[in-house]
């Protein structure tokens, strides 16, 4: 074998290594919190965790079940208000956007979604929190949906260019309005990739702490409505880990394994939606 | 459509082919403008009233120039054949007949187009693209049921009420010679079935609503030698109900299906006349260079 020979072999062999060990550095990392948060957090993770209140610093046991709730509640109220724009944003931008407009509020959406996330929870404080005079899981909700609107606007415009125009034009050539097409052909079309979309964009937020330090804050307690402090998982587990606590250590690292399986979840059930095969009008 | 009219376009069909039939083959005579010669040639009265006309048709595509001054008349209850080598302008004529090209950014047409007397630009064009229907080149069934395809156009558009719809959607899909093959299946995805199948469909799709006019698109293309006799004759089997026009890059498939013959080049409109004088005699080098195989 001649020294070219060699040295093009041995090239090959070495890239094909450097890019398998990366890939393999990639993968271990999820692995390696996963791990680390079960290790930490499975201890502290009992049935209380789930429906017990926070307990004072000293006292063994308690749980976050107000956080769990919490959450759900911003996150919910975020979905309520950043799906439905979000949604129909994206179905402006891929179906009747003219050139100049389109391409604005496309640049737009991106400039939003590279906004600190810290940035939009002062701005909502300014904005909401300072009006009403109190932190709420309003205001919480709405930071999360100014993170979730360009999310589900991207995605929603993606996947509904890559609908067939044949199909546009089917709708159209039977006299179908152009709303009509769009809603009883082309969104039916596009319906998997676009709720995929939007469970990503859920999980995406359903993590985030910074928006919610200036808006939804925290609570010890059950909050008695939307308008009030409310505890969140994410903050649980800042203002946790913040402590000087071992107890509350390893509640935070808890309340992370609880966090992570929730999104981790809401990934593999995108998949499973995305991916899943036959009949394009059934389920 | 009422029945009424029906009735009325089916009179005119049998007295065209009586008529037809009587009437001696003779090539015309090199005239610039082949539809008035058309009209005088097709003697019977009825049917030198045009289903569809137009008059000196040009489209753009930004600044290219896709059709130069076109003028044509559809002959009610008559197949007319759109033939000539891609890119001539062929389709792009076809779809300005239902004004779907509207779609495409950019797009400009100047001239006349009247349905019925009635100018097509100016009317509303949902109402328009119920009256002129459209197959496409590839069978572009939605992802719905089969009985949901067919009966689209149909709840779109408000025709009929809910306990109607069976009935429309199996009438059309005979009409289509696909009720035998899907009865058992109708509720199934649009998409299980086979291209031909998928093309029939959508040809039932566009007849659920009773276009006046039909417009294919090369709608055979896709299709194997099979699949394209059935849909062939179906189209002979549905002209008494509507106009046909049919863009081909098939010649003999135009020999076969239709009555009237249009050869376009380059955006122009180089000869329109009946199919056979178009095939045996036509009056233009360039029809006969084409037709004989020497370009396209």
């Amino acid at each position: 074998m001649t020294a070219r020979n060699l040295y093009r072999k041995g090239l090959n062999n070495l890239m094909l290594t450097l890019t398998g060990v990366c890939a393999l550095l990639t993968v271990s990392v999820l692995f390696a919190i996963l791990g680390y948060l079960i290790y930490n957090g499975g201890k502290s993770l009992d049935l209380n965790f789930f429906t017990k209140l926070p307990l004072s610093p000293g006292e063994r046991g308690g749980g976050m079940a107000n956080a769990i709730v919490g959450s759900a509640e911003i996150v919910g109220l975020a979905a309520i208000f950043g799906i439905p724009v979000g949604f129909f944003t994206g179905v402006y931008l891929a179906e009747w956007g003219g050139r100049t407009f389109s391409f604005l509020v496309r640049y737009m959406c991106d400039l939003l979604n590279g906004v600190p996330s810290i940035v939009i929870g002062i701005f909502v404080w300014v904005m909401v929190v300072r009006p009403m005079k109190t932190y709420s899981a309003v205001a919480g909700g709405i930071a999360l949906s100014l993170m979730l609107i360009p999310i589900v606007a991207k995605s929603t415009e993606q996947f509904l260019s890559d609908v067939p125009s044949a199909l546009r034009e089917g709708a159209l050539a039977l006299g179908a309005t152009k709303w009509r097409a769009i809603a009883t052909v082309v969104v039916p079309a596009a319906r998997k990739g676009i709720m995929t979309g939007m469970i990503l964009g859920i999980a995406r937020i359903a993590g985030e702490s910074a928006p919610l330090l200036f808006t939804s804050l925290n609570n010890q307690f059950w909050a008695s409505g939307l308008k009030e402090p409310t505890a969140s998982l994410p903050l649980m587990i800042y203002f946790r880990a913040l402590s000087p606590y071992h107890d509350w250590h390893r509640q935070a690292w808890a309340a992370g394994l609880v966090l992570l399986s929730m999104v981790l979840i809401a990934n593999i059930a995108a998949r499973l939606i995305l991916s899943r095969g036959g009949s394009p009008n059934r389920g | 459509m009422s029945s009424l009219a029906k009735a009325n376009m089916n009179t005119h069909t049998k007295e065209a082919s009586v008529s037809e039939s009587s009437k001696p083959v003779e090539p015309p005579q090199g005239q610039a403008a082949a539809p008035q010669s058309l009209s005088q040639q097709t003697a019977s009265p009825q049917t030198a009233v045009p289903k569809m006309r137009a008059s000196g048709v040009n489209f753009r595509y930004g600044t290219f120039k896709a059709l130069h001054d076109i003028s044509l008349e559809f002959q009610t209850n008559k197949v007319t054949a759109l033939i000539g080598p891609s890119g001539c302008g062929k389709s792009t004529f076809l779809r300005s007949l239902n004004r779907i090209n509207e779609t495409i950014r950019g797009t400009q047409i100047e001239g006349e187009i009247t349905l019925d007397g009635e100018d097509v630009l100016k009317m509303d064009v949902t109402s328009l693209r119920r009256r002129v229907g459209m197959v496409f080149q590839r069978p572009n069934p939605f992802p719905k049921s089969i009985f949901e395809n067919v009966a689209y156009g149909v709840r779109v558009n408000g025709l009929a009420s809910r306990s109607e719809l069976p009935d429309i959607v199996e009438k059309s899909l005979r009409r289509a010679a696909l009720w035998d093959e899907v009865r058992d299946k109708l509720h199934q995805s649009a998409h299980a079935l086979s291209g031909g199948q998928q093309q029939r469909l959508c040809i039932a799709r566009g007849l659920a609503v009773d276009p006046e006019v039909l417009l294919l698109d090369e709608p055979c293309s896709a299709l194997d030698p099979i699949a394209t006799a059935k849909i062939e004759d179906l189209l002979v089997g549905i002209k008494d109900q509507c106009t046909i026009v049919i863009v081909t890059h098939n010649m003999q498939q135009a020999a076969r299906v239709a009555d009237n013959t249009g050869f376009f080049l380059l955006g122009k409109l180089i000869e329109h006349d009946r199919t056979d004088v178009i095939f045996k005699n036509p009056s233009k080098k360039e029809t006969e260079d084409y037709i004989t195989g020497r370009f396209g």
